[in-house]
């Protein structure tokens, strides 16, 4: 999948992956893809929930070894 | 009442552990679009100082706190330290040493510090209200405080508190 800017939140925990994306997001377009690569298995809730919220758009959540990859669109 | 979604936190604790959950809430709350306000009052001051290294960790009289080493082999980090009370508060520095050592498992977790939440709530523009009436009770001065802190009582907290959707007491 395309993106326009990527994020790296290996390694940080809860809430560090959200307010980092919340961060990266405010910095980018209406439209444009972020991804967001974490390691915190309590992300895979947060990002769904973080996207219900704000209205930014989950495009897709994938899950590889212990590294969790999500795909955001900014609303 | 607008849409705009709010939240209220009063904080009245004053240790490492007991610094997080408001900080945690209150940053992602804002990341998530909410107005957020935390009240600080009584022992919750603490985490308003410019200098935070105030701020410990107290194993003792604390059943639920496990005591375990973030260093050395795996076999020493799975050791569960019972420490009766007894003991504890006897041995000088022991809250130090347990405030390091937390520090430690802090960073080995990749959990944020409090220094680096306090200000990411700054940064998303939480408002924090220090209590006027409780500044004045532990003698503290205005200036024992971080820029930006504004000083109220429970009325101001109120003229906020009761329009949130969220209003939590920690």
């Amino acid at each position: 999948m395309n993106f326009d800017k990527e994020l790296d939140a290996k390694g940080l925990n809860c809430p560090l992956p959200i307010l980092r994306t919340k961060k990266t997001l405010n910095e980018m377009t209406s439209g444009q893809v972020l991804r967001v690569i974490a390691t915190d298995p309590g992300s895979v809730k947060d990002f769904a929930a973080f996207a219900k919220q704000t209205g930014n758009e989950l495009l897709s959540s994938a899950e590889a070894g212990s590294e969790y990859t999500f795909f955001i669109k900014k609303k | 009442m607008d849409d705009q979604k709010k939240m209220a936190i009063i904080a009245t604790k004053g240790t490492l552990d007991w610094a997080y959950p408001p900080f945690i809430l209150a940053s992602t709350a804002a990341a998530l679009g909410y107005e957020t306000q935390i009240f600080f009052t009584f022992y919750g001051l603490q985490m308003l100082r410019k200098d935070l290294s105030g701020l410990k960790v107290s194993p003792l009289g604390n059943p639920g706190m496990p005591m375990k080493m973030p260093f050395g082999p795996k076999w020493f980090k799975e050791i569960n330290w019972n420490i009766p009370n007894a003991v504890q508060s006897l041995v000088p520095f022991y809250e130090d040493v347990a405030t390091t050592l937390m520090k430690q498992t802090i960073k080995n977790n990749g959990v944020a510090t409090i220094p680096e939440l306090r200000e990411l709530c700054q940064e998303a523009e939480v408002k924090f209200i220090a209590c006027q009436m409780t500044v004045e009770l532990f003698g503290f001065e205005h200036s024992d405080f971080i820029d930006g802190v504004e000083y109220g009582g429970a009325a101001t907290f109120f003229e906020f508190a009761g329009e949130t959707d969220i209003c939590l007491f920690i």
